[in-house]
């Protein structure tokens, strides 16, 4: 890592420790993940907890932590089965660290793996722990079926009845349709449309066209291709189940190759459907890990720093009554975060948006260059203005990689404090991901 | 992998059949654990009339490791290792009582028994007499290991003129051939050339407060390498490809180490591992060039591709990391400062050639040259290059040879059976380590004696 300072830039108004308050600051040392797979793909038989250690175990493995004993680990998974309660701790008891570290689960739909660094990086800076690590796993092929809710109530209610007239009772309940099971959806509990319905509605609100999803989907594909190419992901990856990269990836993918797809969303609006399976993102398998650590606990083994976690901000819109749309709460939670910080969309050398569909990201960067949008809902003076694509997702972002929710976060944040350590110190770089419930999570990295 | 046929002649009626009808009866290797004697019982030291000095300095060190020592061949019923001290000898006819005070303990040798002989290199410069003598040292070791049985094996140590049989890595090399680290090392003549290197403070962990980088450590011989390091007390950075990654982590979890995915052919290869040991292990004191690959064609049938993949993995980048790392000396702290030592992988079939494997042996055979050339170059800082050159190793790679191919492999060495991973591991280590100081430049077969081949 070179580590010239930025002229572009002169010292932030007020970042990490500059604050009142924020004693030190916490950074991220490094990042693991696994491939992601396609769902039904080489992890088809791999639980949460198997992914999650494989992601840990590479992540101690790279750093030498085995056996150690980190501050406390966290992480989820937006998909689990019940009997995975305790899966961040489980994991950590089937990986290389020490059993002596603590871990909780975090749970906060796409947004987990951001979260669980908001989290934990605030317990450095609080100085509370001294290491800690983050992450998220998701398996959309192991996925959790669930038994009909008349059926778990009648097998209830047999378990708990004491004379046979009452199991007989309890198991006369049962019809043939209560077992059918019940497997989780991408649909919203209070609208009943999937996550793809909703970006649908938001997409031909904001006009975005056909073209210009295609477009930034290919160059997704086209970053994250030559990113592997030029060996960028060989200290962030580890291969896993004979998959070395991620399985979506489409390198030889076109716009014009994109254009051939039929749409998937929005066919029963009243404008043309642009979306396709090419510019969404697929269902996933996967697991990222990122390393966090106070600056002494990583200079006292040698460890690399690349980036302090300067700070975060969640918002969640009013989706369910129509007020904005489902994804569109990166829209909100970045301009607070920037107005806390003292900085604007262009003070950032490298931006990251989650594609949980390219009409996502194209949504979001139209909101901040709308003027009636950035002073009636933000309550801004002028818009935020643009972002040089030349800074945004430059090594590809989900449509390419894939997105096993709740492992997004930590891809994302080990990829940008990489990106951002290469750039040089003082370079910074802005992360949005949004997430089910109409909710999301921004943060701001700087190289250290 | 399982050799099944030495587990059924060791075993039951298959045992009695296979005896009756005269066929090969290898016996499982004793192999090296911590805390295990050094040897099993007394060790009798025998020498020529002339050689009474150095058997003395050579007993003396046995009965510093706490061994039952003997000077005379009937003051035990059986022995579990013999050293001939023949360093004085001037003429063949001087080997005659000690070889034949030996021959008398042979029937009676416990398993996975030791002889060793200490002898001088014969030279140009030597009487025609006393070269003859030295020289006869060797043929006599190498039909001497052929005849031996039971798991118990003959290597000699060769000390140059002008160095003591005190020195340290006389004594290394003297207790790696009696320990049973040298399980699948047999007929093996290894040059002592400088007294240079140090006894460790604790034979246990000959490698403690080094640090050590092996390629190609995600599976099969380079894992055992990483395991054997770390178990003689270095800390191991485990490299091998980012495909590989996976092994790779398991292998650096399960001896505290850590990994780096890097391909070695890379142009700056040597600059990641240098950056990756000092910044995290603050040092560099091991490299273990282990990563290697097999291309096999008959050279009428060879492609360039198959030609240059070989060369460039097995010794050309080996090569660049090594020069990268002499850069590096004395303008980086930590890296190569103290005692360094480089330990390449070359193989039997860079000495001996093998059919089908002209790009491989031509690589291997680059290995050998190299290690002799790169040797003087670290010997001003009490640094050696050595290799070692295994012969059938079970492995997965020896493992998709053909069946009956495969068969015979395994049984046309002195001990009759593949060697393990740890075989050459162990090897290894011992080459890495502070009492291998003087051994300079050489190559250490681990085949338990090859048929094929010097």
């Amino acid at each position: 890592m070179t580590a010239t300072p930025n002229p572009d830039h002169p010292a932030p108004a007020a970042t990490g420790a500059d604050r009142p308050g924020a004693p030190r600051r916490a950074v991220v040392v490094g990042g693991n993940r696994i491939p992601f797979a396609r769902a039904g793909g080489p992890y088809a038989r791999s639980s949460n907890g198997d992914m999650l250690t494989a992601a840990l175990d590479g992540l101690v493995a790279r750093f030498g932590l085995a056996g150690e004993t980190i501050g406390e680990v966290a992480a989820g998974a937006v998909l689990k089965h019940s009997r995975d309660f305790n899966l961040t701790r489980e994991a950590v008891l089937g990986s290389a660290l020490a059993p002596q570290t603590p871990a909780y689960d975090v749970q906060q739909a796409c947004a987990t793996g951001m979260e669980t660094v908001v989290g934990l990086s605030n317990k450095i800076r609080l100085g509370q722990i001294e290491s800690a690590i983050a992450g998220g796993v998701d398996s959309t092929s192991d996925a959790p079926i669930a038994v009909s809710d008349p059926l778990r109530r009648a097998l209830l209610d047999l378990s708990r009845a004491r004379t046979p007239r009452q199991r007989l009772a309890a198991v006369a309940r049962i019809r043939p349709a209560h077992l059918a099971p019940s497997a989780p959806t991408t649909g919203e509990p209070r609208t009943g449309l999937s996550m793809g319905e909703h970006q649908a509605l938001t997409t031909a609100a904001w006009a975005i066209t056909r073209e210009a999803q295609d477009e930034l989907a290919a160059a997704s594909h086209h970053r994250l291709a030559a990113a592997y190419e030029r060996g960028f992901f060989d200290d962030l990856m580890t291969p896993y189940r004979g998959l070395t990269r991620d399985a979506n990836l489409r390198p030889d993918t076109s716009v014009e190759k994109l254009a051939a797809l039929k749409p998937v969303f929005g066919r029963s609006l009243d404008t043309p459907a642009t979306m396709t399976a090419g510019n969404s993102t697929p269902l996933s398998d996967g697991a990222s890990t990122v390393l966090l650590a106070s600056d002494a606990w990583a200079a006292e083994r040698g460890l690399p720093v690349l980036a302090s976690v300067v700070d975060a901000e969640a918002a969640a819109v009013d989706f369910v009554h129509g007020d904005e749309g489902l994804l569109m709460a990166g829209a909100y939670a970045v301009p607070r975060l920037l107005a806390r910080t003292g900085m604007s969309l262009q003070d950032f050398d490298l931006v990251e948006i989650h594609e949980a569909f390219a009409a996502t990201v194209l949504c979001n960067l139209a909101a901040w260059q709308d003027e009636r949008f950035c002073t009636e809902r933000l309550g801004l003076g002028a818009p935020l203005g643009s972002i040089d694509r030349d800074r945004l997702n430059v090594v590809g972002s989900s449509v390419a990689a894939g997105h096993p929710f709740a492992a997004t976060g930590g891809r994302i944040v080990a990829t940008l404090a990489t990106l951002l350590a290469q750039k040089g110190t003082g370079s910074r770089g802005l992360i949005s991901v949004c997430a089910a419930g109409g909710q999301a999570v921004a943060m701001i990295l700087e190289a250290a | 992998m399982t050799d099944t046929y030495l587990t059924l002649v060791n075993s039951g009626i298959s045992k009695t059949i296979a005896k009756k009808l005269g066929l090969p009866r290898p016996v499982p290797l004793r192999r090296f654990r911590p805390g295990q004697p050094l040897v099993s019982g007394p060790v009798l030291v025998l020498h020529d009339a002339a050689s009474t000095t150095d058997a003395d300095a050579v007993a003396d060190a046995l009965v510093g490791w706490d061994l039952d020592v003997r000077r005379h061949a009937g003051s035990a019923d059986r022995y579990a290792a013999v050293v001939l001290v023949l360093t004085g000898a001037s003429h063949p006819s001087d080997l005659s009582a000690p070889v034949l005070a030996t021959a008398g303990t042979l029937r009676s040798l416990a398993p996975a028994g030791r002889v060793v002989t200490v002898s001088r290199p014969a030279g140009t410069d030597d009487a025609p007499a006393v070269a003859a003598a030295r020289q006869g040292v060797d043929g006599l070791l190498r039909s001497l290991a052929k005849e031996l049985r039971g798991g118990s094996t003959g290597n000699g140590v060769v000390v140059a003129d002008g160095v003591e049989v005190g020195a340290p890595s006389v004594l290394g090399a003297l207790r790696f051939f009696l320990s049973t680290r040298s399980a699948f090392v047999d007929g093996q003549l290894l040059a002592v050339d400088s007294a240079a290197g140090t006894l460790p403070g604790d034979w246990d962990t000959p490698l403690a407060g080094r640090v050590a980088v092996v390629t190609g450590a995600a599976r099969g011989i380079g894992a055992s390498i990483a395991a054997t390091l770390a178990r003689d007390g270095a800390t191991v950075v485990a490299v091998d490809v980012p495909a590989a990654g996976e092994r790779l982590a398991h292998v650096a979890n399960s001896v505290r180490g850590s990994a780096l995915q890097l391909d070695i052919t890379a142009a700056d290869a040597g600059e990641r591992i240098i950056e990756h040991a000092v910044t995290r292990h603050g040092r560099l004191d091991v490299v273990v060039h282990n990563a290697g690959i097999t291309r096999d064609k008959l050279l009428a049938n060879m492609t360039p591709d198959r030609w240059d993949a070989v060369l460039a993995v097995n010794v050309a980048a080996q090569l660049r990391i090594d020069e990268a790392l002499l850069a590096a000396r004395g303008v980086r702290a930590g890296v190569l400062a103290d005692a360094p030592r480089i330990v390449s992988l070359a193989s039997t079939s860079g000495i001996a050639g093998n059919r089908g494997q002209t790009n491989y042996a031509a690589s291997k055979g680059g290995v050998i040259g190299m290690v002799r050339a790169t040797a003087p170059l670290l010997a001003a800082h009490g640094g050696t290059a050595n290799a070692v050159a295994p012969g059938f190793i079970e492995t997965e790679m020896t493992a998709r040879i053909p069946a009956v191919t495969r068969q015979v492999a395994r049984r046309i060495n002195s001990l009759q059976q593949g060697g393990q991973p740890v075989d050459v591991a162990e090897a290894v280590a011992f080459l890495a380590s502070p009492q291998a100081g003087g051994v300079v430049g050489r190559t250490l077969r681990v085949c338990g004696q090859n048929m094929v081949g010097a």
